[in-house]
Formats: structure tokens, sequence, C-alpha cells
């Protein structure tokens, strides 16, 4: 399953462009694909904190991502 | 009524004023965030914004209809801009119009202050010898 995960701010920097593609086994919770990402993007574990996004939403630690979702990192916000 | 709008155009200030008027107002609150000079006695050359656009409209209207239902508010706007500011331009007005002026100040720096908890718009410093996004590391 190939998981797209769109970056801002600093995650864009740390991916090296606007999005990924992210191959995963099977489906996984919030809380299983951050430790992915931070498997293979340490710098990510540097930042204040971070935020999965799916679907336009902030994403609760156990909600469960698939394929058709779409996924972003969102860094500290810095508005205003 | 509630008004989102963000955009990479100059926002207008007395259009913001304007549109939040209503013959029920008494009072209209309005923040206008305006890009400083320095940061932590560093010189700010300018800012650059930007937006999950998407999601970041999405969670400025939740918050005016949060503002909505704590209260008794007539009309809220909420503009932000996106892309290079520079020092002394304007990336974010908030403007609540309400029958007395207690509920629009309220209102008002509950907006802005949850706007820059909870939207997803990132702004980079950029100063004379490099540039770091807000808030990124600890």
């Amino acid at each position: 399953m190939i998981i797209k995960i769109l970056a801002f701010g600093i995650a864009k920097e740390i991916f090296g462009g606007s999005s990924i593609d992210f191959a995963l086994e099977n489906e996984v919770t919030t809380v299983d694909l951050k430790a992915a990402l931070e498997e293979r993007y340490p710098s990510l574990a540097e930042l204040s904190s971070y935020l999965l996004a799916v679907n336009n939403e902030y994403a609760a630690p156990d909600l469960t991502i698939g394929a058709k979702d779409e996924v972003a990192i969102i860094p500290p916000v810095s508005g205003g | 009524m509630i008004d989102i709008l963000l955009t990479s155009q100059t926002l207008n200030i007395t259009g913001c004023a304007d549109a939040v008027m209503s013959p029920q107002s008494g009072g209209i609150d309005l923040f206008i965030g305006t890009v400083r000079d320095a940061t932590k006695g560093k010189t700010v050359l300018r800012l650059e914004f930007e937006a999950y656009e998407p999601m970041a409209k999405s969670e400025m209207n939740k918050i005016a209809l949060q503002a909505m239902e704590k209260w008794p508010l007539h009309k809220v706007l909420i503009h932000h801009r996106i892309g290079v500011l520079e020092v002394g331009e304007v990336p974010v007005i908030i403007a609540v119009s309400a029958a007395h002026r207690a509920a629009a100040f309220d209102a008002c720096r509950f907006i802005i202050d949850t706007l820059k908890l909870t939207v997803p718009i990132w702004k980079k410093e950029i100063f004379e010898d490099g540039e770091v996004w807000v808030a990124a590391h600890p």
C-alpha cells in the first residue's frame, strides 16, 4: 500500500519536497505511521511537535489510515 | 454571517470593518496583525507564509463557529494572507461585530489566539544571515 503524504513548512525541507509516497504493508494507525515516518526521517523527531491530518482534520492517535486517505504532516503552526 | 478568506492579495482593512457592520451592532472589534521588523533582537527582512489551504479554511471556519456559539455575535470575519510579506504589511485581520463591546472584544481575542494554535499556516522569518520556520524547533 502506498500512502501519499503532503508536507508543509519545515516538513517540506525534511522530506525534500512537498509530498512523498510512503510504502506500508498494511493499514496503520496515526501513532504507527508517525513511528514509521520518524524511522525514515529522524529529523521529524527533533521538531517541537507535529501532528498528522487525515482528510483535512487533525487525526486522533488511534485513527486507521488507508491508501485512499489524504494525509498531511502538520509541523508546529505559526499563522497570524 | 461568517466571512473566511485565505489569499495572496493585500488585505483590505476598511473593507473588513465594513463587512461586519450591521444596524444591530453597537460595536466592532478589529484585530490587525502586522509584520514586525525584528524578533528576539534580530532584524527581520520579510516573512513567507504558506498554508494547507483546504484544511486552513476549514479550521478558520470552525473557530468562527465556536466564537458564534460562545458569544452573541452578529458577524465574524477572518482573513489571512499567504506568500511573501514585507515589514509593515498585514498577514491577518479578524473583525467581529456584536450588540455590545464585551462580546466583540472577547471573541476577537479568542479567534486570533485559537488561530495561532490550530490553523495550518506556517511562517518563515527571513533574516540577513539566514531563515527559520517559526516554532518548528524547541
